[in-house]
């Protein structure tokens, strides 16, 4: 049986390759490489196709302008090394916690702006800042219960931070539905590795939004907000609050009377403590925001500002996330901190600053740039893909809106070899590792989602824009390895024989039929 | 549990009993036109449609290959099998969170079968028992698999509230239609063995009502249905007065239970069909108390979009 795993490394680009150290195969995925050697060509292709009905079939899936589409998912993983790990555990973690002292103080005295860190300016024009966020102090003082920070992986090997996401950010579902789905389909592979378990995520969530309960509340009611069923993130929504075994609710089951939230039950009005909220800010309270949003309820904010309930995250994280606020982190970081950042940003221009906009505007078309407040790759420019027409609007449109973009080198992003084609071939990937805050320490998931750029060559790895994901396996590091419990031998002694008792009358006689028959052999004629 | 969550689940069992009811009831009365050269296709099919509360269509050539179509296949026509699965799928995809992950699974791959054409594409008999046996194994599973609270007494609800309302269609559909139809009733209900056991063979009408009305022990007789769903109200009202009846909706199931015990057969057979669509308004009508009582928080939506 010849192995017909075709693997097609692509040597011809300056992107690392994380599975290829030129031609060869790189620690970590010795073992997954030698593995699938042994899978024969229509094996895998079977292990594939049942991997692509698998996701419909279960509803893993999500909404691209009302069509249900399933959530794509590679067969081949990403592994992260125990030591790369670390590093970027630790770099998300302090990113949260400067974040966290950021926003605390951006809403309270601030004491950045008046110390020059970073021009009042830059915050109070973000479109994401909220002055009605401004009276609302966290009881445990946490306002990011959850990040989502991209990582990509450049040139050389290093992750750097593309971006953070504080307020809504998405994507934990498919860490562990794809952890599953692989674990179906790859077993013998997966468990030729030691790799870190992401199925504790919904318990450290919910641990980190009961922690946030308002004072007094011994027992706190938890659910969650999701626009509903077509907001394109629905089945994540419904996972986490399966998962927590908490109410899942829509806008329309609350209802906010004397500064407290409530939920419409079949027997009656029942009382809610924290809201993991999947409704962006602006649709959540149509008395403080959009007055036509259904989506969520009116009276919230209130709510929240008495101290009655929680949101998660908090309202007016945005600020935080704002690309141009990015640029400012890694000050934040020594400001707050007074660390050094373990995980340096993309080089990254802030077009307000006369010089630096002169030289992007020279350099249009070598560049990318992207929208401050664009989230899922959208308004993104990559210079040197775009038309003479697109980089003139752009000049136009930067020339009028500054604040609104910055610009950054192209980074190729690293490579892992994906199924494409009928064979294993290096597509661009990123990394969006998730962490949870309960106030007193910062969990980062050992995992993360890993985005896949389907098409060759592609950069832009978002689903909205037909990417796909991989399995992302963090291997536990050897100091880490646990002590293998010894099975304990024979506590239930196995029946020797069916107990005649507990078998029904179609067994009995099934297994009273065998035995004579048996008996009768044995007492028949000895092949003498 | 969420006012919208019950309701899902409530409709969740109604949908999956209806597929199953009109997949046996297309099965049974399909052969009988295939195996009665007497039978008149198009006015049987028509019958079969004003059972089920369809609009006929206007033209005159109807036909079982039509009838298939209107009733199995045609999701635009909310009868339909194909419909009802859909609308159970919605129902669990709006409740998701609530069910568990084989009952999801199992109503989910049914509506894929549906979606993908596949349901479609099977020969007439083995696409209904495939919808028979899908109900089976979604049933099966949720029995299995969920925890007796609220959501499973709404499930239960919702499915032995349509079972109910469904035989009684089949006996007033079967009072005006002459010839075999007592035998093709116990079939449509799945009930004929147990019938013959039970009744020792004696197919005259008197027995067949009697068996399909009152039997307190076949799972498809309407007072074992309608017990069901009282059973299923006082679970939801445990913490009831322990004189009279709380709900309406108990109210209306268990008068029109006693309307029929309390009745003799005879009684009830002289006028058949008018004891059974006095019995199908009770059915619609406890389902609207049951919306009252329970699911109307689902609906208010105060808000109108001006800022104060």
């Amino acid at each position: 049986m010849a192995t017909a795993v075709e693997w097609a490394p692509d040597h011809g680009t300056r992107a690392y390759d994380e599975m290829y150290d030129g031609a060869a195969v790189r620690p970590e995925y010795d073992a997954l490489r030698s593995s699938l050697d042994t899978l024969d060509g229509a094996d895998l292709r079977s292990r594939i196709d049942t991997l692509a009905t698998s996701y419909l079939d279960q509803g893993v899936t999500f909404d691209i302008g009302g069509e249900e589409r399933a959530f794509p998912i590679d067969i081949l993983p990403r592994i992260i090394g125990a030591d790369d790990w670390a590093r970027i555990d630790a770099g998300v973690q302090q990113r949260v916690r400067a974040l966290e002292a950021f926003l605390a103080d951006a809403y309270g005295v601030g004491r950045v702006f008046a110390d020059g860190v970073l021009p009042r300016s830059a915050v109070v024009s973000s479109g994401a800042f909220h002055r009605e966020a401004a009276g609302i102090v966290p009881v445990n003082g946490v306002r990011c219960h959850v990040a989502g920070t991209d990582l990509i992986r450049d040139e050389d090997g290093r992750f750097l931070v593309l971006e953070d996401n504080v307020r809504v950010p998405s994507g934990v579902s498919y860490v562990m539905t794809n952890r599953r789905a692989i674990g179906s389909v790859l077993p013998e592979v997966m468990s030729a590795h030691r790799i870190r378990p992401v199925a504790g995520y919904p318990q450290a969530l919910l641990a980190a939004l009961r922690a946030a309960a308002p004072a007094g509340v011994a027992d706190p009611t938890v659910v969650v907000l999701t626009p509903g069923v077509y907001n394109s993130a629905y089945f994540e929504h419904a996972l986490l609050a399966r998962t927590m075994g908490v109410e899942l609710v829509e806008g329309r089951d609350l209802e906010c009377r004397r500064g407290r939230v409530l939920m419409r039950s079949t027997r009656g009005l029942e009382p809610v403590h924290v809201i993991y909220r999947r409704v962006d800010d602006e649709f959540l309270d149509p008395v403080q925001f959009r007055a036509d949003s259904m989506l969520g309820c009116p009276g919230l904010v209130n709510a929240a500002r008495a101290g009655n309930v929680t949101l998660a995250n908090a309202i007016g994280n945005g600020i935080a996330d704002d690309k141009l606020i990015y640029t400012y982190v890694p000050d934040l970081i020594r400001y707050y901190l007074g660390e050094e950042p373990a995980l340096p940003n993309v080089e990254t221009w802030r077009l307000g600053d006369d010089a630096a906009r002169e030289e992007v505007l020279d350099r249009l078309d070598e560049l990318v740039l992207k929208p401050v407040d664009g989230s899922g790759g959208k308004g993104i420019v990559i210079g040197p893909a775009a038309s003479r027409s697109e980089l003139d609007r752009l000049r136009a449109e930067i020339c009028a809106h500054p604040r609104a973009w910055i610009a950054q080198p192209v980074v190729s992003l690293s490579t892992v070899p994906t199924y494409a084609d009928g064979a294993m071939r290096p597509r661009h990937v990123d990394l969006r590792p998730f962490a949870v805050n309960d106030g007193d320490r910062v969990w980062v998931l050992p995992g993360g989602l890993t985005r896949v750029a389907l098409p060759e060559g592609e950069l832009i790895v978002n689903s909205s824009r037909g990417g796909g994901s991989k399995d992302t396996w963090v291997l536990a590091g050897r100091t880490t390895r646990p002590v293998p419990a010894s099975a304990p031998a024979a506590v239930v002694p196995a029946p020797e024989q069916a107990s005649p008792q507990v078998a029904g009358p179609a067994l009995r006689d099934l297994t009273g039929r065998q035995a004579q028959q048996e008996q009768q052999q044995q007492t028949g004629p000895g092949p003498c | 549990m969420l006012s919208r969550i019950a309701e899902s689940l409530f409709w969740i069992g109604r949908y999956v009993e209806r597929a199953d009811d009109t997949a046996r009831i297309l099965d049974v009365q399909t052969q009988l036109v295939l195996e009665d050269p007497a039978a008149n296709e198009a006015a049987t099919c028509r019958a079969v449609l004003s059972i089920m509360g369809a609009r006929p269509p206007g033209d005159d050539d109807l036909d079982v290959t039509r009838l298939v179509e209107l009733l199995a296949h045609d999701q635009s026509s909310p009868e339909s099998i194909a419909a009802c699965l859909q609308a159970a799928r919605e129902s669990a995809w709006r409740a998701r969170e609530t069910l568990s992950e084989p009952l999801w699974v199992a109503i989910n791959t049914t509506y894929r079968a549906i979606d993908s054409g596949s349901f479609r594409a099977m020969r007439r008999d083995r696409g209904l028992r495939w919808v028979r046996d899908q109900a089976a194994l979604i049933n099966g599973t949720a029995d299995a698999t969920m925890t007796r609270d609220e959501g499973w007494q709404f499930f239960v609800l919702g499915r032995t509230l349509e079972r109910a309302d469904m035989t009684a269609r089949l006996l007033a559909s079967a009072a005006l239609s002459p010839g075999h139809a007592w035998t093709t009733t116990l079939r449509a209900c799945g009930a004929h063995e147990a019938f013959l056991r039970a009744r020792r063979g004696l197919e005259i009408d008197r027995e067949v009502v009697g068996f399909l009305l009152l039997d307190r022990l076949f799972p498809g007789s309407v007072a074992y249905s309608v017990t069901g769903a009282e059973r299923c109200l006082a679970n939801l009202e445990s913490d009831a007065h322990r004189a009279g009846v709380e709900s309406d909706a108990r109210r209306i199931l268990g008068r029109a239970r006693s309307e029929l015990e309390y009745r003799s057969v005879n009684d009830l057979l002289a006028d058949l069909p008018g004891a059974m669509d006095r019995f199908q308004r009770s059915c619609a009508a406890a389902t609207d108390a049951i919306t009252r009582h329970f699911f109307a928080g689902s609906e208010a939506l105060a808000w109108h979009g001006t800022r104060q």
